[in-house]
């Protein structure tokens, strides 16, 4: 690792914060669980496994079309624990709360996160609370750590993605970063996309129904589809092709992208599911997203092979194919 | 945005790549000059499908990618003052110096701040009345309009604590500079829809009538590109050198005269440095006297220490199309979007940039 310090960028979800993790966390920390570098731990416990996972929220603004910090922090930490396939029961809440804060923006997202914590089926039982002084923070950071329930005998994965299996997405790319970055000081352009952010553990119980040999869930939410393919083909050791054509995009998400230079399988989702099944299940699998909540826009959008290890392509409705790499850093709006 | 669909069709696209690989049976060598022109064709792998006589070129068309060394240490040094606020636009925070970045200094407890408009400078200007707010001006005729207007309405709302470091550049005159160069050898020009949006066509006439370069204006989308392609094929077969339109969606022959002249009214033109290519007289836009408490270069005194090169860097060569990013002895191996040594490899528009991330060119397993 090259930097001495921290950047903005080890924290933009791609390949700068992987860096981090890998040289610093896993080498620091050194546990064999941690290294699996699953959304969720799997722990096992005498008369069953749990899932168990942690996530913190920093998002400016603290309020978006669709959402706000609080449902965030509820659906993304209910989204991990779903993806070993658990389901979610108990979570944890931390607040760092800047001095200054007003109390009742503070209560819009404490309502929010109860909302959302009742939509999702899951209690938040244990909290905590720190004020920072005021300059040291950005009015609120949220932490949510949960707990869920395995089945016995599931066991799901980002390693055991295998040649031949399909990959399915829930819905359209790129809604949850394009409604939080048109809301931006200085940004804001005329557009009705809504964040996705939503609680998808309902969808994923629907997935591993009907499909059960369901290898592994991922949300993709910083930086987007494209870096969570490729963890998914880094550590299964597998190429993963995607079908331009065959993603779900808004047309307005498109066009922002477009305006901004994004790439819209590097923008954050906060209510998508990527999930990897063998082809023998993925009509079934795909039938149980699209009947789920927040799954009517899904689609088969590509499949895993078996070289070069690691890489991630997207091919074009017109012949080409081009790689899907990982963002770097942190999604910034080009200069013209 | 569903106008957008038409130019993504890929049975379109297809057809144009069919047209393309009919009329290009010589052998040539097509330049685009704009970063984000690259970034399309990267993205969409269109270098992939083109036939094997035609080679895809990129060129100067980064506004990130040129700027000099010297250029970003004098921001840098900026930044370092502590009665700064050193606002810009976010690729160029991560582009190294001589020395350091902004990141970097960022990282270092400067006070950098990454806008996305020049509203955000000016506001934070109003917001900071003890500091002064300097803001990084990058870009060709596409941002400076915006930039100029900016000033203007800094004047208008007194903010004395405002300045900009015009680093601004135009194109025009730099491609007569490249068709020039004996080094360079290019056939054909895609140009820049967003610049040209700006400027129309006639300031690029020289191109095609004195240098006998065909030049197509084109737009962003992947049938946009290739429809620019084939009509620059169609123009080298049929022996023709003149500068068309392919993206009458958003240029007009005459350009956008409202935004010239506000451009005119704060900039005037002066020499600049590109990075790589050197200086190249009347391509830089300096801010005029009238303005002159609002530009940078006049309100901030600094006195960084004399620009370095970076060894081994061969970006100057890439923006001119000499060398092929892959080619350069640092491509993926010295140099990457996460430890990038030069410019062309930390923009998100830079062709280094743009043949790492969507290719396997120059990676060994």
């Amino acid at each position: 690792m090259r930097a001495d310090s921290i950047l903005l960028a080890h924290g933009s979800g791609g390949t700068m914060m992987r860096e981090l993790i890998e040289e610093v966390f896993l080498v620091g920390l050194a546990d064999d669980e941690l290294a699996r570098l699953d959304d969720a731990a799997v722990l096992e416990l005498p008369g069953g496994a749990l899932a168990f996972s942690t996530d913190t929220y920093v998002v400016d603004p603290l309020f978006f079309p669709g959402g706000d910090i609080g449902r965030l922090a509820v659906c993304g930490t209910v989204n991990d624990v779903c993806t070993s396939g658990a389901t979610p029961l108990y979570l944890s809440v931390g607040f760092v709360l800047e001095e200054g804060f007003a109390i009742p923006d503070l209560k819009r997202v404490v309502v929010s996160m109860r909302d959302a914590a009742i939509e999702a089926g899951v209690r938040i039982v244990t909290g905590d609370t720190k004020v920072v002084e005021r300059g040291h923070g950005d009015g609120l950071y949220v932490n949510t750590a949960g707990v869920g329930v395995l089945p016995e005998g599931v066991r799901l994965s980002g390693s055991l993605c295998r040649p031949g299996d399909e990959v399915l997405l829930s819905g359209t790319l790129g809604d949850h970063g394009i409604a939080v970055i048109s809301t931006r000081e200085g940004l804001s352009f005329s557009t009705d996309v809504r964040s996705d952010a939503a609680p998808l553990n309902g969808l994923v119980a629907a997935v591993r129904a009907a499909a059960p040999g369901v290898r592994c869930f991922r949300d993709p939410t910083r930086g987007g589809l494209a870096s969570t393919l490729n963890e998914l083909a880094s550590a299964s050791g597998v190429s993963i092709t995607v079908r331009d054509e065959d993603v779900p995009v808004r047309e307005q998400v498109l066009g922002a992208c477009e305006m901004l230079g994004y790439d819209v399988y590097q923008v954050a989702n906060e209510g998508k599911m990527v999930a990897v099944v063998p082809a023998d299940q993925a009509a079934g699998a795909l039938a149980a997203m699209r009947s789920a909540p927040y799954g009517e826009d899904a689609a088969v959008i590509g499949e895993v092979g078996e070289s070069p290890a690691g890489k991630v392509y997207v091919q074009t409705g017109f012949g080409a194919k081009r790689i899907m790499d990982m963002l770097v850093g942190e999604q910034l709006p080009r200069i013209c | 945005m569903d106008i957008l669909k038409g130019f993504r069709d890929p049975a379109v696209a297809r057809g144009l790549v069919e047209a393309i690989r009919s009329v290009a049976t010589a052998p040539a060598k097509v330049m685009e000059v704009c970063g984000t022109h690259t970034v399309a064709i990267a993205r969409n792998g269109l270098r992939e499908v083109m036939p094997d006589t035609v080679t895809l070129l990129s060129g100067p068309g980064c506004p990130v990618c040129v700027t000099a060394n010297g250029d970003i240490d004098t921001a840098i040094e900026m930044a370092r003052r502590p009665d700064v606020i050193l606002a810009t636009f976010g690729d160029m925070v991560k582009v190294p110096g001589s020395r350091s970045s902004l990141a970097r200094e960022k990282a270092d407890g400067r006070d950098i701040r990454v806008v996305y408009s020049t509203l955000d400078a000016l506001d934070l200007a109003e917001r900071n009345p003890e500091r002064h707010i300097v803001f990084l001006g990058v870009g060709f005729e596409t941002t400076a309009p915006t930039i100029a207007s900016a000033i203007q309405d800094a004047e208008r709302r007194d903010l004395g604590n405002f300045s900009v470091l015009s680093l601004h550049k135009t194109v025009p005159a730099a491609l007569g500079a490249l068709a020039q160069d004996p080094q360079v050898q290019v056939n054909a020009l895609i140009l820049p829809g967003h610049v040209s949006a700006i400027i129309g066509l006639e300031p690029y006439r020289f191109l095609a009538e004195e240098h006998g370069v065909p030049s197509v204006i084109t737009g962003f989308e992947p049938v946009d590109v290739l429809q620019g392609i084939w009509m620059l094929a169609k123009q080298l077969a049929e022996g023709r050198a003149e500068v068309e339109i392919a993206y009458t969606r958003a240029t007009a022959p005459e350009g956008n005269p409202a935004a010239l002249a506000k451009m005119a009214e704060v900039f005037e033109a002066a020499d600049a440095e590109w990075r790589g290519i050197g200086v190249i007289p009347g391509t830089g836009l300096a801010i005029r006297e009238r303005y002159g408490r609002f530009d940078a270069a006049e309100r901030v005194s600094v006195s960084p220490p004399p620009p370095r090169e970076i060894p081994g860097c061969q970006c100057g060569e890439v923006l001119k199309g000499i060398t092929l990013p892959f080619e350069c002895r640092l491509f993926a191996k010295g140099c990457t979007p996460e430890h990038p040594v030069g410019p062309c490899m930390v923009s998100s528009e830079g062709s280094c940039a743009a043949y790492y991330r969507y290719t396997d060119y120059g990676k060994t397993a």
